[in-house]
């Protein structure tokens, strides 16, 4: 409901609804203050115009109402610092989870990639040494001959998480200063290099209920670009076989082949449905530094960890 | 005092007239010493690079409404070159300079010195009765210094690897690395180097040139013209010399280090162990890239209110001579002022609260941000207040200024999301924060700067602006302005990042506001036509418009009471001494609605008899 | 030109702030100076805080030479005030010894300075050697730019300046004080170096 008033992202976050509704409140402020004298302004110039008021008043406002209205915005400013913002603060940077399913995941950052380590079964991260690094089979240099190195998971741009879990995101970069964002988590951190610094949420959503959100019903013929779109149904023909089927991009292809079977309007939505945005300028490439994040129920993310492992020992 | 006055009356009122035309024509309009010539000579040059900062933010638009098409217009694309838009397409890397670039020249080489260096040297010394600045050789000098600086940064554009590109909050390491020297040369050549050299230049012409206005106010004001009296302008102008003299030296100090990191090889602000493009700096390391924006920032927002107070000044000037009657609570005004300049040394944090900062750092500049906020609502009421009652001319310097109050009442507002940390967690780095401050600098500070170009045009050349053309121009302005800046809080609240190439069209956040990007895209372009209303009007007046008479918006403040335009020495009479507080009008138990500063109760009286 | 407009307070005092205006002037000149090395010397705490390790300055930076140095400048700041003493004893000639003594002290603290830096380089230690090299280098450089521009001025007045002495010769003694401030300034800032960059111990 926030996020619709205001033109937010989803927030698929435990703590978004916070950041949501301080930025709600204060707009709310903002607004109430921007009407009020605007309207004050717009009857002043029209009563006061020299036509209908030829000679001014040497004195003018007489009463001091207005230095109370100033001490009430003060006060009105006073209580969202206090009463929301500076305890929300406190909690980002130290309370952080301690549960055991609590997640760890590194992420380094680099021009123009998001490298994504996970420390494995062991739990522990592999060490990293700049000396080892090699930007195409080892991008962050990690130590394979250290214990904890060996089951250590490495993903470029792909960040999957489960559903429901405190997780928390170790940041840093190699070169220069990045920003983390994941616009539905209500996350952003600068990375800096020579420091480590960690940021912690819980999702409380899939990546699959997020895209349920963000469909959209395309009629065609569109001018739309379906990029980066996938079904969000089973589409059948006539006959019974399946031409767009869910989770599929659909080809120019399938297009035809539905218009064909008399189906001219179709649901779909986006691949991924969440992203990691690059927010501070990094160069050149700066605004092609994506990051994907998928949000999987528990078993879907343990499917994903498996499936993770397996491709390492080969 | 008594002393003083022997002086002050002592100069012969026809030497100064018989010197003038000694004067060769370098030394009176190139290597004038006159605060007059330099306030012009600063306002033609800051208003042509405004308009190149314009052109460039114009190129951008394109690339942001339309990315990866070619421009439309194909003589641009021949004389940029292929190495900047190859193809016809706009190459990242130029993209990047352009943005930077625009920054760079409309705060540094624009906005500033057109509110401080030519309306602060224009109009200070003539609203404080003196006859010139305190020091003329100096401020001939802190003009050159400046132009210096400004050719630095144009010349930048033109080494191999084009001007700087990291932004013009130039962040270490970024900037340390970007088109970095193999060898001393290349490092010399390299646009991040000169832009940093370009920087030293102007901000030693903008510490020269403070120092000059605040001695100047505190020295030579008239006699009698005591700190209650002086017109609201002047003290927004002391304030703004306070906060260049004392926040810009940090800046040069960073400078310099910078300089020294990509000239000489130090690691100010490198960390150890970094990695670029698959192969370790070599540099002995240790440095910090916090230290760079702390340094940066402690500069940079004084710098945003050296942006505003003019701009306030200014509209305060402009709205007491409009609604003829006294500004409402000149005290609180005053006061405002003098501890909104204290506050702006202690916030800078506030535009690194996503650097890592701990609970105790963060609330501290929070709150500092969140008080900083009162002062700019108390003046902006005191400005707002004074309409009331009074007999309001909209003349063309009265529309702007007052548009002014709601569009910087809509960028300060949008100010109070992004202090309040946890909301900026989502706003920080979006188009949100563009949106705030270009509320603040273009409908706000632009406006007021205009308001002040349509209300003292007169007196600086003795010509009248054309009225029509001047609406057409304020309308056309307001309108397409609001619609360059407005989608931008949209697309920030989307999610959408600043100093993206492609406006966002990677991201699937900033699908549904792309669209937008056009509609700014073609405001922008409608504001740039409009402009040329105001550029033929600006030139066609100085030769062609119609001739005022000495004071002829009736207004109360010294410098009406020369001729205009003033001559060398200003106050052919000899210095004015000073009767009364700067807004005297429509005393009651007077005719005329207006009393200048340097008449006497009789004189005021007589003078009130005549017919007009 | 500007000598048709006589610009008030620039001789006397200016009575309800009792200022000439190039004392205004400077004043506000130091205060910027002291934002400009302050700057720098909060840069020296902060990297020198984040720091593992930090080098004792006295194991390769030469602190006899310094010592040296201290006392040149100091024997010049008080030649510096010696000079406008004598102005204000309306003796110029002694004027024209104690600033040519100031000068010269500059100028071999500028040679001191030159021989510290020549050994640095002989021995490899270069501005990027390590953060405490890039700190002395840019430190010292720039007060050695300070002192550079002082012997200007101060050989200005010396020289073709002196002129003034026989016009207004209130004004010329206010410039020479004005020089003075600054050159105190300078003065100070090696104060403050010396111990920082030589004697502090290493971490
Ligand atoms: C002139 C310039 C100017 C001014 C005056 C301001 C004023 C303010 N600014 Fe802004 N700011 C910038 C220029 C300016 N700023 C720039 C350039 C940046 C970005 C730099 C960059 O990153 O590149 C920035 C960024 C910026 C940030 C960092 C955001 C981020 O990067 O995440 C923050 C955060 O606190 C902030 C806060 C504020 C606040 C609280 C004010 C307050 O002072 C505002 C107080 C004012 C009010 C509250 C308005 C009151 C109005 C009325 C009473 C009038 C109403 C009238 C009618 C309706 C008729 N600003
Ligand atoms: C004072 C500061 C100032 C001003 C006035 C402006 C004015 C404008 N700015 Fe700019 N802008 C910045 C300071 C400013 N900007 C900064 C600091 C940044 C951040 C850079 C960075 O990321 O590092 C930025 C970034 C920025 C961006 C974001 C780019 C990005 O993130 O990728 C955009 C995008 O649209 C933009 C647009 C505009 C537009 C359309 C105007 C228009 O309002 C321009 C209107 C101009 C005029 C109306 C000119 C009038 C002049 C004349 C008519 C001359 C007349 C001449 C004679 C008479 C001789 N600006
Ligand atoms: Cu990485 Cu922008
Ligand atoms: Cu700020």
């Amino acid at each position: 409901m926030m996020e619709k008033l205001l033109g937010l992202p989803i927030n698929a976050s435990a703590h978004g609804v916070q950041i949501d509704r301080l930025i709600l409140w204060v707009h709310v402020l903002m607004l109430v203050l921007f009407v009020g004298w605007i309207a004050f302004f717009i009857y002043t110039i029209a009563r006061f115009r020299r036509g209908r008021n030829p000679k001014a008043d040497y004195t003018g406002v007489k009463t001091h109402a207005s230095s109370y209205l100033e001490a009430v915005i003060a006060v009105l400013e006073i209580v969202l610092l206090v009463g929301i913002s500076i305890p929300f603060w406190s909690w980002k940077v130290s309370a952080f989870p301690t549960e055991p399913d609590t997640v760890r995941i590194r992420v380094i950052a680099q021009q123009f990639a998001w490298n994504i380590q996970y420390p494995g079964p062991d739990g522990v991260f592999g060490r990293t040494d700049i000396k080892l690094v090699n930007e195409q089979t080892n991008p962050i240099g990690l130590d394979r001959s250290d214990p904890h190195g060996k089951d250590d998971i490495t993903t470029v741009n792909q960040l999957h998480i489960p559903v429901n879990r405190p997780i928390i995101i170790e940041l840093t970069t190699k070169d220069v200063i990045h920003s983390f964002f994941l616009p539905v988590m209500r996350v952003k951190q600068d990375t800096i290099p020579g420091m480590i610094i960690p940021v912690h949420f819980v999702a409380t959503q899939t990546s699959d209920q997020l895209r349920e959100q963000l469909a959209t019903t395309i009629q065609f013929p569109t001018t739309k670009s379906l990029d980066g779109k996938v079904a969000m149904q089973d589409y059948a023909g006539k006959d019974g076989s399946v031409i767009a089927k869910k989770g599929r991009a659909i080809s120019t292809d399938t297009i035809n082949k539905l218009v064909e079977n008399g189906i001219t309007k179709i649901s779909v939505g986006p691949r991924y449905s969440a992203e990691i945005a690059c927010a501070q300028l990094c160069g050149l490439g700066h605004y092609r530094m994506k990051g994907f994040l998928t949000i999987h129920e528990q078993a879907d993310y343990d499917k994903w960890l498996k499936e993770q492992l397996e491709e390492l020992e080969q | 005092m008594d002393q003083a006055a022997v002086n002050y009356h002592g100069v012969p009122q026809t030497h100064a007239e018989t010197h003038d035309h000694e004067l060769s024509f370098w030394r009176k309009y190139i290597f004038s010493t006159d605060h007059k010539i330099i306030g012009i000579q600063y306002g033609l040059t800051s208003l042509c690079f405004l308009f190149f900062g314009f052109c460039l933010v114009m190129m951008m638009r394109w690339q942001l409404a339309y990315p990866g098409q070619a421009l439309p217009w194909p003589w641009l694309t021949k004389l940029l070159g292929d190495a900047r838009m190859p193809g016809g397409v706009m190459a990242p890397e130029f993209y990047n300079q352009l943005g930077a670039m625009h920054g760079t020249i409309m705060v540094f080489l624009g906005v500033v010195p057109l509110a401080v260096g030519a309306f602060g040297n224009y109009l200070v010394p003539l609203q404080i009765g003196a006859q010139d600045m305190a020091f003329p050789k100096l401020n001939m000098t802190s003009y050159w210094v400046y132009f210096l600086g400004g050719l630095i940064m144009l010349g930048s554009f033109f080494v191999p690897g084009g001007s700087a590109q990291s932004g013009w909050t130039s962040y270490s390491p970024l900037a340390n690395i970007t088109v970095p020297g193999n060898s001393l040369e290349t490092a010399l050549l390299s646009g991040q180097t000169i832009w940093l050299i370009g920087m030293v230049f102007l901000i030693t012409s903008s510490l020269l040139g403070s120092i000059n206005t605040i001695t100047t106010i505190i020295q030579l004001r008239a006699k009698g013209l005591t700190w209650m009296r002086l017109p609201f302008f002047v003290w927004a102008q002391l304030v703004t010399g306070f906060l260049l003299v004392l926040a810009f030296p940090p800046l040069e100090a960073a400078g310099v280090m910078q300089l020294m990191d990509r000239v000489a090889g130090t690691s100010f602000f490198l960390p150890s162990g970094l990695v670029v493009s698959g192969k370790e700096l070599l540099v002995s390391g240790g440095g910090s890239a916090l230290l760079w924006q702390h340094l940066f920032w402690f500069l940079a927002h004084p710098e945003v209110y050296v942006l505003i107070l003019p701009a306030m000044g200014i509209v305060a000037e402009v709205i007491a001579n409009n609604t003829r009657k006294p500004l409402w609570g000149y005290k609180s005004l005053v006061y405002s002022v003098v501890f909104l300049g204290f506050m702006s040394f202690i916030v800078w944090a506030h535009h690194m609260f996503l650097t890592g900062m701990g609970t105790a750092i963060n609330a501290f500049f929070q709150t500092t941000t969140m008080i900083i906020s009162i002062p700019s609502i108390i003046i902006l009421t005191a400005l707002i207040l004074s309409l009331w009652g009074g007999s309001i001319r909209f003349t063309v310097p009265m529309l702007f200024a007052l548009a002014f109050l709601p569009m910087f009442g809509i960028g300060g507002l949008t100010g109070l999301p992004l202090g309040l940390a946890t909301a900026d967690i989502h706003l920080h780095d979006t188009y949100y924060v563009i949106g705030h401050f270009h509320y603040v600098v273009a409908p706000g500070t632009l406006f007021a700067l205009f308001a002040g170009i349509y209300f003292w045009f007169p007196k600086v050349t003795g010509r009248q602006m054309n009225d029509t053309l001047g609406r057409i121009h304020f309308w056309g302005s307001f309108i397409f302005i609001n619609g360059i800046f407005m989608p931008m809080f949209i697309q920030g609240m989307a999610g959408v990042s600043r100093r993206l190439y492609d406006g966002g069209t990677t991201y699937l956040h900033a699908e549904h506001v792309l669209t937008l990007n056009k509609v700014m895209t073609h405001s922008a372009y409608a504001l740039a036509v409009v402009q040329f209303v105001f550029i033929g009007n600006f030139f066609w007046s100085i030769w062609r418009g119609r001739k005022p008479k000495d004071n002829p918006w009736d207004s109360t403040t010294l410098e009406w009471a020369t001729p205009t335009p003033p001559p060398h020495g200003n106050f052919p009479a000899g210095p004015p001494q000073v009767h009364r507080g700067p807004y005297e009008y429509s005393v009651p138990g007077y005719e005329k609605d207006f009393i200048p500063q340097h008449l006497s109760d009789d004189e005021a009286k007589k003078k009130d008899k005549e017919k007009p | 030109m500007s000598a048709a407009i006589e610009i008030p307070y620039n001789v006397e005092e200016r009575p309800d702030t009792g200022l000439y205006n190039a004392k205004l002037g400077i004043w506000l000149f130091l205060a910027s100076e002291v934002m400009l090395f302050g700057a720098l010397f909060s840069t020296y705490v902060l990297l020198r805080t984040g720091a593992e390790h930090w080098e004792h300055g006295a194991e390769f930076l030469s602190i006899p030479m310094a010592t040296v140095n201290t006392a040149v400048l100091i024997a010049s700041s008080v030649t510096m005030v010696m000079s406008w003493i004598s102005l204000k004893m309306k003796n110029l000639a002694r004027f024209r010894g104690f600033m040519g003594a100031t000068i010269l002290c500059g100028l071999a603290f500028l040679v001191i300075k030159i021989f510290e830096y020549k050994a640095k380089f002989d021995h490899g230690y270069l501005p990027s050697t390590s953060t405490f090299m890039a700190i002395y280098f840019t430190m010292t450089g720039l007060h050695g730019l300070h002192v550079i521009g002082g012997m200007i001025v101060n050989g200005y007045l010396w020289g073709p300046g002196a002129k003034m002495w026989v016009t207004e010769p209130q004004r010329f003694t206010n410039r020479i004080e004005v020089a003075g401030l600054y050159w105190h300034f300078v003065d100070l800032v090696w104060i403050f170096l010396f111990p920082t960059l030589y004697l502090l111990p290493g971490k």
